[in-house]
């Protein structure tokens, strides 16, 4: 068997395995942007004690393996679940958790320095129209904050993608582990990997694409250098 | 302008406000009082404490001391709904503080809709109308960034406009603008004053001080020295310091630009 038809006996079961990368890619980067908003809004807009605590949260994430903490969450966790009467969670919801949870860190730390980067007499006029502050927040500050994060937030989406192979850690079948499997099984270490690398890099220059479209289609007239500026 | 004595038309009353920044006292007692369709020009040398005095009016700065009312409303009475309070005081700064993201005509309807809770198709016809007033009919669908510093500022004026204010504060407004295009704020300013609009001008444009004011204010050192019409300050024979300030402001500045 040559290589072409080799990867195409292997094809289905890859793809199987790429839907749920993808699942575990759009679930944690989703679920982080969530609890990664919530972070940065409480560490700019909240005094010591909340904002310090988000703080301890984004360092702690930052701080330590993505594969430590999805082993802690998979295999540390549950004798306490057990102990307050919850079943463990399953691999597909550890992996899940653990991307969303590590991401939140990154993307709170994007956020924030977004928000921080919108000239603070935007909120002072806000203010004096008589808007509250959670107004301007959603009316004035997000709105530009998140066009300003979207190139960073590009690179997470692409980076959760490819940290989504800690699936392995779990025993979930995502796209690495399944050719773990296949190269194991046929002795094809190099054809199992290379056309999971090719899935791999086809995803990330559509998402490139997709966002870079996104970015387009958001950027403030005025604001940006021009497009044809050297 | 004649004044009216009735005390119901007061718009603002400003009483002995202090305010520490640290150990600096910013200001140092600072009383006024607007009537119904006055203008009053703030004078004084930089760091004075003019924007704060501003900010304390409509609490931006919360004043350390010192009450200001709104009408009969005290607005630095804690219960006292400071959103809704703000919302009859325009604020125009220095830099225009635009909303960069949004266009010209929705920087002025945003206050409209989520302030006023104005339907958007109504916030955006009174948008319109208070764009073309202060001469932007052509520029209602650019952004901030596509407008020179002349157009940022009316743009900030009709969105102060926009809310029908009691009074409007405004801080130094041409401060930051090219010496070619002051004029053309300066013009929207005045016909503001003449048309009735309350207002308090923190500004060093004496044109435009002795072509509307019916007081100028000068502040030095977190207290007002100094208050009265036009030509009692220009000529005032006690007032050492005001006369020298206004000298020297007169050189730097010149005459020319308020007609
Ligand atoms: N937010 C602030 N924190 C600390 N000091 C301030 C703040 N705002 C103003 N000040 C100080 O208060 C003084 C008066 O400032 P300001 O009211 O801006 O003066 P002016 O508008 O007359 O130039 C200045 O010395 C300034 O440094
Ligand atoms: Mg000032």
């Amino acid at each position: 068997m040559n290589y072409f038809e080799f990867v195409g006996m292997i094809l289905p079961r890859l793809l199987r395995a790429t839907v749920v990368t993808l699942e575990l890619t759009a679930i944690g980067v989703g679920s982080g942007f969530v609890l990664g908003l919530f972070l940065a809004l409480t560490r700019v807009y909240t005094h010591r004690v909340l904002s310090g605590i988000a703080n301890v949260y984004i360092q702690f994430f930052r701080a330590t393996p993505l594969v430590v903490q999805t082993l802690i969450i998979y295999f540390g966790l549950p004798p306490y679940f057990r102990a307050i009467g919850l079943r463990p969670m399953s691999p597909f919801v550890a992996a899940c958790v653990a991307l969303g949870l590590n991401s939140a860190a990154y993307q709170a730390e994007y956020l924030r320095g977004a928000i921080q980067a919108i000239p603070s007499g935007q909120m002072l006029a806000a203010r004096s129209m008589g808007m509250t502050k959670a107004q301007a927040v959603r009316s004035v500050i997000l709105p530009q904050a998140l066009r300003i994060v979207l190139p960073s937030w590009s690179n997470e989406l692409i980076y959760t993608l490819l940290y989504s192979s800690v699936a392995y850690f779990v025993t979930l079948e995502d796209l690495t582990f399944a050719s773990m499997k296949i190269a194991a099984k046929y002795f094809r270490a190099f054809d199992a990997y290379s056309a999971a690398a090719i899935l791999y890099l086809v995803i990330v220059i559509l998402l490139s694409r997709l966002l870079a479209y996104v970015e387009a289609r958001l950027r403030i007239p005025g604001l940006s250098v021009d497009d044809r500026a050297r | 302008m004649p004044m009216d004595t009735s005390a119901s038309d007061v718009i603002l009353r400003v009483e002995d406000l202090h305010k520490r920044y640290g150990k600096d006292e910013v200001l140092k007692g600072v009383s006024l009082e607007l009537r119904r369709g006055q203008t009053k020009v703030i004078i004084g040398p930089s760091g004075t404490g003019k924007s704060t005095l501003l900010r304390c009016i409509n609490q931006l700065s919360v004043p350390d001391k010192g009450r200001v009312w709104l009408e009969d409303v005290e607005i630095t009475q804690p219960r006292t709904n400071i959103n809704q309070a703000r919302a009859q005081i325009g604020f125009v700064f220095q830099d225009f503080n635009l909303f960069a993201h949004l266009t010209a005509l929705d920087n002025v309807a945003l206050g409209l809709v989520k302030v006023r809770k104005m339907p958007k198709r109504d916030a955006l016809v009174r948008a319109n109308e208070e764009l073309a007033r202060v001469g932007l009919a052509e520029k209602v669908g650019s952004y901030p960034a596509e407008l020179s510093g002349g157009q940022k500022q009316r743009v900030s004026i009709a969105r102060a406009l926009a809310m029908d204010p009691k009074l409007i504060l405004f801080d130094e407004p041409t401060s930051a603008l090219d010496p070619e295009l002051i004029g053309e704020v300066l013009e929207v300013m005045i016909q503001l004053a003449r048309g009735g609009m309350t207002m308090i001008v923190v500004s060093h444009e004496m044109g435009f001080a002795r072509a509307v004011a019916d007081r100028i204010i000068f502040m030095e050192g977190g207290v007002i020295l100094e208050e009265g019409t036009p030509a009692e300050l220009f000529t005032c024979p006690r007032c050492e310091r005001t006369g020298q300030f206004l000298r020297k402001i007169t050189e730097l500045y010149g005459e020319t630009n308020g007609r």
